[in-house]
């Protein structure tokens, strides 16, 4: 019964894994390719992580994925944050259908 | 010192976990490594250890855990949506939200979450003023108050009970 859920759990990680991969070259500039490389890639996954879970239970690999799991959650976002930030600074622009740019007025 | 110790805990029960076994191998070198690393990094871990010390603090992170999984599974099938649409439906740009917590490793927790919520970045952070710049997909209002009001209200108020 487990293997079967996390079977199910590991399709829906290659599915959003995959998604962001589309995200990652449909998207017009550098910050909306991060976001979705950031996200879809990190709930992708720990989905996937957990269901290696799932299937393993409480032994050394189980326990493992999990773990990984947490600390891919504590750390993607921090990349995509210094990422972000280094590229405003240095000067990349938002794409052309960007509504506005509150960073760019207070720095001035 | 306290920190350092703090810290050793941690450091020592994260082993454990990523061992899995009690073989006194295994415990001895982790409790060198936990030394090691409490040893060099100690100082910088938390400027206030006594708060670890409070039991309602991890109660408060233990909901938070569900609520930020909600939120992320939201963002996850809002952004797929976004990106499989042929037309591409975004509105792009660089939000400011104003923020009442205070302390850092707070502030660091709610970025992060930011970062993983609906369609969002956190591009930089104004510790002094309390605002967060926000990159955002979809952006609904671009004024500060109620920009905040949509993106943050309920993580934050959640986040002030567990650190501040």
């Amino acid at each position: 019964m487990s293997e079967t859920i996390g079977m199910i759990f590991i399709v829906i990680g290659i599915g959003f894994d995959f998604f962001g991969c589309i995200g990652l070259i449909r998207l017009p500039d550098l910050y909306l390719r991060l976001m979705a490389t950031a996200k879809c890639v990190t709930l992708g996954t720990c989905s996937l992580m957990f269901g290696i879970f799932l299937i393993n239970g409480f032994t050394a690999v189980g326990i493992k994925a999990l773990l990984c799991a947490v600390f891919l959650l504590l750390t993607s976002p921090v990349s995509a944050h210094a990422l972000s930030r280094a590229a405003h600074k240095s000067g990349v622009k938002l794409c052309d259908e960007s509504v506005c740019d509150e960073y760019e007025k207070d720095k001035n | 010192m306290k920190s350092r110790i703090v810290l050793f805990i941690i450091a020592m029960l994260v082993w454990l976990i990523l061992s899995w076994s009690l073989d006194w191998q295994h415990l001895l070198v982790g409790s060198l490594a936990s030394l090691l690393v409490a040893f060099l990094t100690g100082d910088l871990f938390t400027a206030n250890p006594y708060k670890f010390a409070h039991p309602h603090r991890y109660l408060w992170l233990m909901l938070y855990i569900p609520v930020l999984m909600w939120e992320m599974v939201k963002a996850n099938i809002d952004l797929a949506y976004r990106i499989l649409h042929p037309r591409l439906p975004i509105r792009p740009g660089i939000i400011k939200v104003k923020t009442k917590l205070k302390s850092e490793s707070g502030l660091t927790f709610l970025a992060n979450s930011i970062t993983l919520k609906p369609g969002m970045t956190s591009v930089d952070v104004d510790q002094e003023n309390g605002y967060i710049y926000v990159h955002c997909v979809n952006i609904k209002d671009t004024d500060p108050a109620r920009a905040t009001e949509i993106i943050i209200k309920r993580l934050e108020n959640i986040l002030e009970r567990v650190f501040d």
